[in-house]
C-alpha cells in the first residue's frame, strides 16, 4: 500500500488507527476478563442481602467513589493503615465496581466493624462533629428518606438475570425488613459489612 | 490463571506484535518512495507545502530497536506472557511480603528496646511519643479528635477524667480488648415521670441549677435503681465505666433533655478492641501518648479557680 493512499484518506486512516491500537487491548484486556479469579467471587463473598444492596445504592448515587476508593493496593502503606489488599472477586456483585483511585478521603474497602453504627449515624449527619477538620459534606437528608421495597424487588430481579445466586426466598422479607429503615439505617449496614469477609470484624452493635 | 488458549493467545500475539514492529521498522526503512529531483516525497498540500523525504535520524531509529530488545528482555524476566512466570519470578505479593518483612524487623529492631523500658519511661520518651502520636492520629482520632478532645459521646483524652481507668496497665487494657458501656434504659421502669426526677437528682450531684422537689424525689429512684455502678455520691466506678456524676464532665451532655435521653434509653459507647490492629509495643507506644495528653489534675484545678 502506498504511504500516500493512507495519507490522503483519512477515513481509511481512522480506521487503521483503531485495528492497531486495538491490538493492545484484545491481548492485555480481553484474556484477562476470562479468569477464573476475575469472574468468581472471593471466598466469603456473597451476593448483597436486600438492605446491604439498597445501602450500595445509595453509595453509589451520593457518588462516595469520587472521594473514597473501594481498592487497598498490595503495598506496605496501604495495608499497614486499610487491611487486606483486595482482589478481584470481591467486587463481582458490585454494580458497578467502586475500586476508583481518588482518595480525598480514606479507602473504605475494609471499613465494616471499625467504627460503630453510631459513629457512622453521627458522622454521616456531619462530619465536622466527630472530626472538627473534616471536609466531608453531611448527609442529613437520608435519615428522612424511607427505603422502597418494590424497587429493590425489581432490582434483585434484574440481578438474578445477571446471574447474581439470589434464591426466591429473599423476596419474602424485603418488605418486613425495608418497613422501619431509613436510607441512614441502609447505607450503614452496607459500610459496617464492606470487607468483613476478609478482616472477620463483625458489626459490633 | 489463564487457560490454555488464552495463555497462547497472548504469548503469541504479544510477540507477534514486537516481531511486526521490527518488520515495520525494516520496512520503512527499505522502502523507498518515488523519488524526486529535489529530494521530496512528491506529495503537495495547500498549493506550496511540500514533504522532504530524509531516512530517519539514525539515534531515533536506533531508540525502536532498543524499545524492542528492552521489551523482550522484560518478558524474559517477569511476567507478562500469559502463565509464564518470569525468570526472576517476581510476583507484586512477593514484593509486598518483602516490604512488611523489611519494615517489620526494623519496627522489631526499634521497639526490642522498649521490652526493656517501664511504662514511666515510655511515657517521657520522645521518639516513643512520636510514634504513639502517629498511630493515635490513624486509629483513634476519628472519634476522640486529633488532639484527643473527644466528641459527644467519645471521651476526651485531654482532660484528667477517665471514663475507665487511668493508670498505664489499665489504659493498655482497654485499647486491647475494648469496652461497651452498659447504662440501661430506664423509661420502662421510672416511667417519664421517674426519669425526670432523676435527671433533676443528677443535676444536683453535678452541681448544676435544679429544681429541688424533684430532685428530692429523684433521689429516692437514684438509690434504688443508679447507686449499683454511680455509687452512693455519684462517684461513679471505674471498673464498669459508670461516669462520676458529680465532676464537671459530661460525655453526652448535661442539659435536662440529654440527660433525659440518657438515662430513659441508656447508652452504649463503645471503645472497639485493638488487639487485632495493633501489636502490644504499638499498644504502648499509643497508650504513653495518651497519657501524655491528660492534663495533670493540679493544672486542672487552677484552671477551674481562675475561671
Amino acid at each position: 500500500m502506498q504511504h500516500e493512499t493512507i495519507e490522503k484518506n483519512i477515513n481509511l486512516m481512522a480506521v487503521l488507527i483503531v485495528l492497531v491500537v486495538s491490538f493492545a487491548g484484545i491481548i492485555e484486556i480481553v484474556p484477562l476478563m476470562t479468569q477464573k479469579e476475575v469472574r468468581e467471587p472471593a471466598p466469603g463473598i456473597k451476593p448483597y442481602t436486600p438492605l446491604q444492596q439498597a445501602g450500595f445504592d445509595i453509595y453509589v448515587r451520593e457518588g462516595c467513589s469520587n472521594c473514597h476508593s473501594q481498592m487497598i493496593r498490595p503495598f506496605r502503606s496501604e495495608v499497614e493503615r486499610y487491611g487486606p489488599y483486595s482482589v478481584a472477586g470481591e467486587s463481582v456483585y458490585d454494580r458497578p465496581f467502586q475500586w476508583g483511585s481518588k482518595r480525598t478521603g480514606p479507602d473504605l474497602a475494609r471499613v465494616g466493624g471499625r467504627y460503630s453504627d453510631d459513629w457512622h449515624r453521627v458522622h454521616l449527619m456531619n462530619p465536622r462533629n466527630l472530626v472538627p477538620e473534616s471536609n466531608m459534606p453531611g448527609y442529613p437528608w437520608l435519615l428522612e428518606n424511607s427505603l422502597d421495597p418494590k424497587l429493590m424487588e425489581t432490582k434483585i430481579k434484574a440481578l438474578q438475570m445477571l446471574g447474581h445466586p439470589y434464591s426466591d426466598d429473599v423476596f419474602a422479607t424485603i418488605e418486613k425488613d425495608f418497613a422501619d429503615k431509613t436510607e441512614m439505617d441502609a447505607l450503614i449496614i452496607y459500610l459496617q459489612h464492606k470487607g468483613t469477609n476478609l478482616t472477620g470484624r463483625t458489626r459490633n452493635d | 490463571m489463564l487457560d490454555s488458549f488464552w495463555h497462547w493467545f497472548v504469548i503469541i500475539g504479544s510477540i507477534a506484535n514486537i516481531l511486526a514492529c521490527w518488520w515495520l521498522l525494516r520496512w520503512s526503512a527499505k522502502t523507498k518512495v518515488n523519488q524526486t529531483s529535489n529530494n521530496t516525497t512528491g506529495h503537495v498540500w495547500d498549493e506550496d507545502l511540500q514533504e522532504l523525504n530524509n531516512p530517519l535520524p539514525r539515534w531515533w531509529l536506533g531508540l525502536f530497536y532498543i524499545s524492542i530488545v528492552f521489551a523482550l528482555a522484560y518478558l524474559f524476566f517477569y511476567p507478562g506472557l500469559g502463565n509464564y512466570k518470569g525468570s526472576l519470578g517476581w510476583t507484586q505479593v512477593s514484593q509486598l511480603e518483602e516490604n512488611i518483612a523489611a519494615a517489620e524487623s526494623e519496627i522489631a529492631e526499634t521497639q526490642k528496646f522498649w521490652n526493656d523500658y517501664s511504662n514511666e519511661d515510655l511515657a517521657t520518651n520522645r521518639s516513643v511519643l512520636e510514634t504513639g502520636k502517629r498511630i493515635f492520629a490513624n486509629n483513634c482520632a476519628m472519634c476522640h479528635g486529633s488532639g484527643g478532645q473527644g466528641a459527644t459521646g467519645y471521651p476526651n483524652l485531654a482532660d484528667a477524667d477517665w471514663q475507665w481507668g487511668q493508670n498505664f496497665d489499665q489504659l493498655v487494657d482497654i485499647i486491647t480488648n475494648g469496652r461497651t458501656a452498659a447504662m440501661m434504659p430506664w423509661i420502662a421502669s421510672l416511667g417519664e415521670d421517674g426519669v425526670k426526677e432523676v435527671s433533676a437528682y443528677v443535676r444536683k450531684l453535678g452541681g448544676l441549677e435544679h429544681d429541688a422537689t424533684t430532685a428530692e424525689a429523684g433521689m429516692a429512684h437514684y438509690n434504688k435503681t443508679c447507686i449499683g455502678c454511680h455509687g452512693p455520691t455519684g462517684n461513679g466506678l471505674q471498673a464498669l465505666g459508670a461516669p462520676n456524676l458529680t465532676d464537671k464532665y459530661w460525655l453526652y451532655g448535661s442539659d435536662d433533655e440529654t440527660l433525659y435521653e440518657t438515662i430513659a434509653k441508656g447508652r452504649r459507647g463503645q471503645m472497639p478492641a485493638h488487639k487485632d490492629l495493633l501489636n502490644k509495643y504499638r499498644i504502648r507506644a499509643v497508650t504513653a501518648y495518651v497519657m501524655s495528653l491528660s492534663k495533670k489534675p493540679e493544672t486542672d484545678q487552677a484552671n477551674a479557680k481562675s475561671n
